[in-house]
C-alpha cells in the first residue's frame, strides 16, 4: 500500500498497461477472424465456420495451434538475432499503442486519465521514434535466418519501409502545422467545432491531400496489400518470416496486425478528430448511439441464434447475444453513456479504417517492385512535400500581410 | 534510491556495454546492433535530463534512419565475419595506459563540471524547462542562420550523392 501511495503514476500506469494489453491482444485475435471473414465474403466464400458459431472460436484455436507447433530454428541461423527479431517486432508494435488516447483526458481515476496510458508532450514524435525502429524486426529476421528468400524479403522490406517512412512523416507535418502541437490530446482538441454548424472541423478537410498520402504510405509501412512485397508468396515463399515457425511466426503475425491498429488510430487522431463525435453536442440522442447499436447487433444475433444455429453453435451464439444485449443495456444508462462516448467514436473510426484495410486486401493486386519504388519516390514524396509547402504558405500568409 | 537514479545507471551501463560490444563483435550486424543499443541508451539518458525532443530525435535519426541504412547496406553486401589480426605492440604498451589515463581525466573533469554535479545528485530535476516549443523558438530566432546553413549543407550532400549515383548517359 505504501508503494502505491508513493508511486501513484507508476502503479496506475501498470494497471492501465495490463488492461490495454489484454484488450489489444483480444482485438488482434478477432482482427484476424474479421479479416478472414470479410475477405472470404468478398471472394464469395464462407471463411471460418466450424470452430464456434460463425468461426468465433477460430482465433483461440489458432493461438493454441501456434503454441503447440514445433519451433524449428535453422541450425545455420544466427541464434541470438533470430530470437530477438520477432520479440523486437511485437514489443515495438505494442509499445506504440500505449501512446494512443482512446478517450478524453478528463475522465479520471486517482487523478490519472483512464483512456490514455501515456500522455506525452511529444506524443507524435515518440510514436514515430518507435515505428522508425520497427524496421529492425523485419530486416534482422531476414538476415538472421541465413537463407536466400528471407534475405531478399528482408532487403526489399527494409528498402520499402525506409522509402515510405519519409512520405509518411512529411504527410503528417501539414496536420502539425495546423494543430501547433505534438501532443495527441492537443491535436484532437484543435479539431473541435464545426464549419457551417454541421461539418466537423477535422483536419481531413483542409488536409485531404496529406490524408491520402498518409494512408497510402501507412499501408506500405505495414506491409499490406497492395504493398506486401516483403512477403510476396508467389516469388519469395513468405519473405522475411519464411524460416520462422510456431509462436515466433505468430509474433510477426501479431506485430503486423498491431501495426495496422496503430496506423489506423493515428489516422483517426490526426485527420478524423480522434474521440470527438461527428455530430454537434446539442444532438442529445447520440449519447444513446453505442447502446442502441449494441442492442441492434444483439437483436440480429438473437434472430440468428433462433433461426439459423443448431446444436452447440446455438449455445455459443446465445452467449454472444446475451453479452451484446447486456452490454447494450448498460451503455444506455446515462452516466455510462456519457463516459463511453469518446472511446465509442474512437473505436468506430478505427474499425472503419481497419475495414478499409481488409477491403483493399480483398480487392487490389500487388505492385511490382520497381513500380513500388518509383511510386514512393517520384509521386508520393513530391505530392506530400508540395502539400507541406502549400499548407505552410497558407498559414504564414495572414502573418505576412499584417506584419 | 529513486527510479531515475536507477534508470540512469542501467542505461549508462548499457551504453558502455554496447560500445564495448560494438568493437569486440566479429559479425558486422552485431556491431551495428550494439551501436543501436548505445543510441537507445543515450536517448533514455537525454530523457532523464528532461530533453524529450532531443531524445525522440536521437531515436528517429540515429537508431531509426542512419543505423537502419547501416544494417541495410551490411545485408545488401552480405558482409562476412571480420578477420582479426594480432593486437599491435604500440596499442598494447602505449595505447592502453593512455586510454586509462584519459578515462581518469574525463571522470575527474566530469565530477567537477555542472553537468556532472547534476548526475551525482541523482541525475534528475532539470533546472531549465526544455520544452519543444522553447527549443523551436531558440532554433528559429537566435540560431536561425546556423540552422539554415546546416540544412543547405545537407542539401548539397544529397545533390552530391545523386550526382555520384546516377547512370552515365
Amino acid at each position: 500500500m505504501e508503494f502505491i501511495s508513493q508511486h501513484p503514476v507508476l502503479v496506475v500506469s501498470l494497471v492501465k498497461i495490463a488492461v490495454l494489453l489484454f484488450i489489444v491482444m483480444t482485438a488482434l485475435a478477432y482482427l484476424t477472424w474479421a479479416e478472414r471473414k470479410i475477405v472470404a465474403h468478398i471472394q464469395s466464400r464462407w471463411g471460418p465456420y466450424y470452430v464456434g458459431a460463425h468461426g468465433l472460436l477460430q482465433p483461440l484455436a489458432d493461438g493454441i495451434k501456434f503454441l503447440f507447433k514445433e519451433d524449428v530454428t535453422p541450425p545455420v541461423s544466427d541464434r541470438l538475432v533470430y530470437v530477438l527479431a520477432p520479440f523486437l517486432a511485437l514489443s515495438l508494435a505494442l509499445t506504440a499503442i500505449a501512446l494512443i488516447p482512446f478517450g478524453p483526458p478528463d475522465v479520471q481515476v486517482l487523478g490519472q486519465s483512464v483512456f490514455i496510458v501515456s500522455n506525452l508532450d511529444i506524443g507524435l514524435l515518440f510514436l514515430f521514434a518507435i515505428t522508425s525502429i520497427g524496421v529492425y524486426g523485419v530486416a534482422l529476421a531476414g538476415w538472421s535466418s541465413n537463407s536466400k528468400y528471407p534475405l531478399l524479403g528482408g532487403l526489399r522490406s527494409s528498402a520499402q519501409m525506409i522509402s515510405y517512412e519519409v512520405s509518411l512523416t512529411i504527410s503528417v507535418v501539414g496536420v502539425l502545422l495546423l494543430a501547433g502541437t505534438l501532443n495527441f490530446n492537443g491535436i484532437i482538441k484543435g479539431q473541435e467545432g464545426y464549419w457551417f454548424h454541421f461539418i466537423p472541423r477535422w483536419h481531413v478537410v483542409p488536409q485531404i491531400v496529406g490524408f491520402l498520402c498518409y494512408i497510402t504510405a501507412a499501408i506500405a509501412e505495414t506491409n499490406r496489400i497492395p504493398f506486401d512485397l516483403p512477403e510476396a508468396e508467389t516469388e519469395l515463399v513468405a519473405g522475411f518470416h519464411t524460416e520462422y515457425s510456431s509462436f515466433k511466426f505468430a509474433m510477426f503475425f501479431m506485430a503486423e496486425y498491431a501495426n495496422m491498429i496503430t496506423v489506423s488510430c493515428l489516422a483517426t487522431i490526426l485527420f478524423f478528430g480522434g474521440w470527438l463525435s461527428p455530430f454537434p453536442d446539442i444532438w442529445r440522442w447520440q449519447l444513446f448511439l453505442p447502446g442502441a447499436g449494441l442492442l441492434a447487433l444483439g437483436a440480429y444475433c438473437a434472430w440468428d441464434t433462433v433461426a439459423e444455429m443448431r446444436g452447440i453453435a446455438r449455445i455459443q451464439l446465445a452467449v454472444v447475444t446475451l453479452l451484446m444485449l447486456g452490454g447494450g443495456a448498460i451503455c444506455l444508462i446515462p452516466p455510462v453513456a456519457a463516459v463511453i462516448q469518446g472511446p465509442f467514436w474512437f473505436t468506430a473510426k478505427v474499425l472503419a479504417f481497419l475495414f478499409f484495410y481488409i477491403w483493399l486486401r480483398g480487392t487490389l493486386p500487388r505492385f511490382r517492385y520497381d513500380q513500388l519504388m518509383s511510386f514512393g519516390w517520384k509521386l508520393l514524396l513530391p505530392v506530400s512535400l508540395a502539400n507541406l509547402v502549400i499548407t505552410a504558405f497558407v498559414i504564414i500568409l495572414p502573418l505576412l500581410r499584417h506584419g | 534510491m529513486n527510479i531515475p537514479f536507477i534508470l540512469f545507471f542501467v542505461c549508462a551501463l548499457l551504453a558502455v556495454a554496447g560500445a564495448v560490444m560494438l568493437i569486440l563483435a566479429r559479425e558486422p550486424i552485431h556491431s551495428a546492433l550494439a551501436l543501436v543499443l548505445v543510441m537507445m541508451s543515450l536517448a533514455v539518458l537525454y530523457l532523464l535530463l528532461g530533453a524529450e525532443f532531443i531524445a525522440a530525435v536521437q531515436i528517429i535519426v540515429y537508431a531509426g534512419a542512419i543505423m537502419v541504412l547501416f544494417v541495410f547496406v551490411i545485408m545488401l553486401l552480405n558482409a562476412g565475419v571480420e578477420e582479426r589480426t594480432d593486437f599491435s605492440k604500440i596499442a598494447k604498451y602505449a595505447g592502453l595506459p593512455l586510454a586509462f589515463f584519459l578515462l581518469l581525466w574525463i571522470g575527474h573533469w566530469l565530477a567537477h563540471a555542472p553537468a556532472g554535479a547534476v548526475i551525482a545528485n541523482g541525475g534528475s530535476a532539470p533546472t531549465v524547462a526544455f520544452s519543444t516549443v522553447e527549443l523551436s523558438k531558440q532554433l528559429f530566432r537566435p540560431y536561425l542562420f546556423p540552422f539554415e546553413a546546416t540544412s543547405i549543407l545537407i542539401l548539397i550532400a544529397i545533390l552530391g550523392a545523386w550526382v555520384l549515383a546516377r547512370k552515365e548517359e
